[in-house]
């Protein structure tokens, strides 16, 4: 390994510094990419094609399209067309472009796996609960969620590990994340030092998923 | 006054005319006994009184209440006739996440506001009467197919329906386990329970129901007392279908 003429001392607080910005993407991600994927599952399933339609195509151009051009596009985007409307200088703050792009993005790949999870719960589970007198909210809140979290963990534990990994693409408009840094470094420093240091990171980030995903696992699984 | 009034009930499934004019009604306390070919439109029946299916045309009204006149009550009206039936289904259709009792208390505590503590005392008593108060932590997985049925029975009489519907409730039990499913549905005629069973035992039918209905390619061919239609059939489609069973 060649160190270069690197100064640990100055480039640990820094990488740390980056490594809050990738924690802030990818939480920040799941926070609204999670409410929104629900969402757009009961759009998708909606029995009304002017709902169901146009929520396929987002879906389409979100899962077809790669995200390092949807960041592209999210942030440089409102710039341009705000050109054309005669307003100069409009842009968006990066770090909102890329939680946009990243919101959007993974929005579409959760409700996939939320409209797999719910199509998988026996159709005589909401028959019951109608049955005994419950709304469509309150079985939907009591009786098919919780039933679909526990059988969409696994490839749930997939995309929030694909989105760790993910967040070193917010580089691309310049959000100074992780891996950003450990480029400049590696560059100024001729040492590939940082590199591995930002590798044990994500390596630890996920394996910290993992073990998050084992134990919600284990609580749910008092039942078959 | 009627506890299930139909008239005229209609309903198709995409083309196909399941129901071609169903006219019958229960009155307090009877058990009465729906049987027939698969296909027949038993379960459909059932399932447009209980809601979850939507009749086309005809009347349906559950103690006197009007639910479809033509056109379906309000949304409000509805759920009111949803709470004075109760359906035990073929499959159970327990929640799986959802303890023994917590089965039992789910729609009294969560959809119909009862105390906790009360509805809790209420499920107790029915599940001893089940014979499963030992079962009540256990989950629906632990138990074997007869005791989720009773669970499930349980589930439904917390509501203390005025008609119990059951849909074919032992048909996907062992042999063995029938007999305990067929003893509760006995208990409860005893109690003067009014029940509809869609069944296709028909030593049960005969000895339990104080009416027995078959019903054959959407209509109803023949009705009347068990002794009557199991005796000595009018109807040529009741003598061919029964004639069947007896082979057996």
């Amino acid at each position: 390994m060649n160190y270069g003429n690197l100064d640990l001392a100055k480039l640990i607080p820094n990488m740390l510094e980056a490594s809050a910005v990738t924690l802030e993407v990818f939480f920040l991600t799941l926070l609204f990419a999670l409410p929104l994927g629900l969402l757009v599952a009961f759009g998708r399933m909606s029995r009304h094609r002017f709902l169901r339609w146009p929520v396929q195509a987002y879906q389409a151009v979100m899962r077809g399209t790669p995200l390092i051009l949807q960041l592209l596009f999210v942030y440089f985007g409102p710039f341009y067309i705000a050109q054309e409307m005669g307003i100069t200088g409009f842009k968006f703050d990066r770090f909102t472009a890329c939680i946009v792009a990243f919101v959007l993005n993974y929005a579409a790949y959760f409700a996939e796996i939320y409209r797999a999870g719910i199509e998988s719960i026996p159709v005589g589970q909401m028959e019951a609960a109608k049955v005994l007198g419950m709304t469509r909210w309150q079985t939907y809140r009591r009786i098919i969620i919780p039933q679909v979290i526990k059988r969409i963990l696994p490839p749930m534990s997939n995309e929030f590990m694909t989105l760790v990994k993910d967040t070193a693409l917010a580089q691309t408009i310049g959000v100074a994340e992780l891996f950003r840094l450990a480029q400049t470094a590696q560059t100024q420093a001729f040492s590939t030092v940082p590199l591995v240091i930002a590798g044990v990171f994500y390596f630890v980030m996920n394996y910290l998923v993992g073990v998050f995903f084992n134990l919600a696992e284990k609580k749910l699984s008092y039942y078959r | 006054m009627h506890r299930i009034e139909v008239q005229e009930l209609h309903k198709s499934f995409s083309g196909l005319e399941v129901l071609k004019g169903i006219s019958f009604h229960v009155d307090p306390g009877e058990v009465v006994a729906v049987i027939g070919p698969s296909g027949s439109g038993k379960s459909t029946l059932l399932r447009c009184i209980t809601q979850l299916e939507y009749a086309d045309s005809g009347v349906i009204r559950v103690c006197g209440e009007t639910l479809l006149d033509g056109t379906y009550a309000p949304k409000p009206v509805q759920r009111r006739i949803q709470r004075m039936v109760g359906l035990v289904f073929q499959n159970f259709n327990l929640f799986p996440h959802r303890s023994v009792l917590g089965n039992i208390i789910e729609a009294p505590v969560h959809v119909y506001k009862q105390d906790k503590a009360q509805a809790t005392a209420t499920a107790m008593a029915l599940l001893e009467k089940m014979n499963l108060a030992d079962k009540a932590q256990s989950y629906p997985y632990e138990l074997s197919g007869g005791q989720q049925q009773r669970v499930s029975i349980a589930r439904a009489l917390a509501l203390k329906p005025e008609v119990l519907f059951f849909d074919e409730p032992t048909s996907a039990l062992d042999p063995e386990l029938t007999g305990e499913i067929l003893k509760v549905i006995r208990d409860l005629a005893q109690e003067h329970m009014t029940m509809v069973v869609v069944t296709h035992e028909m030593a049960f039918a005969r000895d339990v129901a104080d009416r027995v209905i078959f019903m054959d390619g959407g209509v109803i061919c023949e009705e009347g007392a068990p002794e009557e239609v199991f005796g000595n059939p009018k109807a040529e489609r009741t003598r061919a279908f029964l004639k069947r069973f007896s082979d057996r």
